[in-house]
């Protein structure tokens, strides 16, 4: 681990109940880069996230963001870590009840005594860098699935954070939304000097602005490298994720008894 | 046929643990709320903007209500004390049917369908979309920024809206007694004063009032909070906020009575 890394991740499992979900997980986000973790569904990308912003705690192993080890900071620490990260869900999650100006405003009130002025100066100009200062009046029920998420960005980077955590940014978005999005992580991440690390399985997108990739499957990292090495990859696993084949060593169907005897057919037992 | 035995037995025992262990879990949620209470009164405001959701926007109900429980009340109890002769004591059983139960009582009963129910939708649709957790992301905690706003709205909204009902439902026991079969006014209000205390009476009710809003906003807060992040998981909740907070209400009020009255005849 060196001294620009902001999070570093070793030999970390966890399991919900019985389930073990991640099995020895060894990852790190170095400063200023754009970390992407891929995986096929339910494979514990989102935990992974859910465990470096320290809502859940590891069974076994260390996270560290920023040197601290999260799953022992109490709740007080733990809040003021959590003021220098941003995370982004799948849908925004943004405040149905506010306004796009106070969902971005949220934090600002909340965490500094900053004058009203000074934060709607503050909120344009986060609101500006998503393309949205135009929304700001808006409800979001009245926004695109694509533009709830430049909003939640902007949310997410109101209070400059250090660190940026990308649930599936690129579920669910038409191609331009698409575009827009991952041009905003990488721009974001360079003008703003932040770590960015991106769950999704977009593969095609996100080769495109990436530094590193980690693939995980079956709860541990099955490969990693520069976008270049992902693409041009001999892993059969990698091969079959990067080109979307439907059948390969992620199997098409779900563990199951020999189909003939599933149907009761006699030429199965002949 | 064993195996279905045990299958029955370890569920009968599965059900145990888990109605045990959601009861401390609710125990627990109940501290917390006192616990993160302090951002509710020192930011007052957002208190008060729950006040106007769950007590101002529950009036129209409230009132409607009142007036015709205390025209029900007017005709009712006409009916019956008229064959003793004494019709003139009507204002007085109005005024203590209402101030002792029917206000506490039917408020908080409306009280939990119209406001208790909304608590539950909006609290487990914001866990299910994610804002709650968004919310903690963001170090702002959600039991004190969300729950305990909404839970101390609950509390102060409860007595005045059960004070309104009673008033509302003595007026609506005038009009029927008084201006509609001709009760003797004079002692119609006359007897109503007299006889109605106000530590007994009036201050209990209060109690018992505020009691209820205890109750059902801390039961609509937990089950909201508690839902299953799902579209039958909130409904479930909202329904279970219903059901359990009504009869929260009506056991509580028996036990309060049975203390509140013992030894008064």
């Amino acid at each position: 681990m060196t001294n620009d890394t902001l999070v570093n991740i070793e030999n970390v499992s966890f399991g919900y109940n019985a389930r073990p979900v991640l099995k020895g997980i060894d990852l790190s986000a170095r400063r200023g880069q754009v970390v992407a973790i891929m995986g096929s569904s339910g494979c514990g990308k989102t935990t992974l996230l859910r465990l470096i912003g320290g809502q859940l705690k590891p069974n076994q192993g260390i996270v560290r963001v920023a040197g601290e080890v999260v799953s022992e900071l109490d709740q007080a620490s733990l809040y003021r870590l959590r003021r220098k990260m941003g995370m982004l869900f799948q849908f925004g999650a943004l405040f149905t009840d506010m306004s796009v100006f106070d969902n971005v405003a949220f934090q600002l009130r909340e965490h500094t005594e900053l004058p009203e002025d000074v934060i709607r100066d503050l909120v344009l100009m986060k609101l500006n860098a998503v393309g949205l200062r135009g929304a700001a009046g808006l409800m979001p029920s009245e926004l695109s699935g694509g533009m709830a998420r430049r909003v939640a960005l902007a949310r997410a980077i109101a209070l400059d954070p250090m660190l940026i955590m990308y649930d599936e940014p690129f579920a669910g978005l038409d191609p331009i939304s698409l575009g827009v999005t991952g041009n905003l992580i990488r721009r974001l991440t360079d003008t703003l000097g932040l770590t960015s690390l991106v769950v999704t399985h977009d593969v095609q997108e996100s080769l495109k602005i990436v530094d590193y990739v980690y693939f995980v499957s079956e709860g541990v990292v099955e490969a990693q490298g520069t976008a270049e090495e992902i693409r041009s990859s001999g892993l059969p696993f990698v091969h079959q994720f990067v080109h979307g084949e439907p059948d390969g060593p992620v199997p098409f169907h779900y563990p199951a008894l020999p189909y003939a005897e599933d149907l009761k057919l006699e030429v199965a037992r002949a | 046929m064993l195996k279905a035995l045990f299958g029955g037995v370890s569920s009968v025992g599965r059900q145990t643990v888990d109605g045990i262990w959601r009861i401390g879990y609710a125990t627990r949620f109940f501290f917390a709320i006192l616990l993160h209470s302090g951002t509710a009164f020192s930011r007052f405001g957002l208190t008060i903007r729950e006040i106007y959701f769950s007590g101002v926007l529950s009036l129209i109900i409230i009132l409607v209500s009142g007036l015709f429980v205390g025209m029900v009340l007017g005709l009712q109890g006409y009916e019956t004390l008229q064959t003793y002769g004494s019709e003139e004591a009507l204002g007085i059983l109005v005024a203590l049917s209402l101030v002792r139960e029917l206000g506490p009582v039917v408020a908080a009963l409306l009280f939990a369908s119209r406001a208790g129910s909304a608590i539950t939708a909006e609290i487990g649709l914001m866990k299910a979309t994610e804002q709650l957790t968004a919310m903690e992301m963001m170090a702002v905690d959600p039991i004190a920024r969300v729950v305990a706003p909404r839970f101390w709205a609950g509390v102060l909204s409860m007595p005045l809206l059960a004070a309104m009902f009673s008033a509302v439902g003595i007026m609506g026991g005038y009009l029927v007694g008084v201006v509609l079969i001709g009760v003797d006014e004079g002692s119609f209000w006359s007897q109503m004063q007299a006889k109605v205390d106000f530590n007994l009476d009036i201050m209990n009710g209060i109690i018992k009032s505020v009691v209820f809003g205890i109750a059902v906003t801390a039961i609509a807060l937990f089950e909201g909070y508690d839902a299953p992040p799902t579209a039958e998981g909130v409904s479930g909740a909202t329904t279970r906020t219903v059901v359990t907070s009504s009869l929260a209400i009506l056991a509580l009020d028996f036990m309060l009575t049975a203390f509140m009255f013992r030894g008064l005849n």
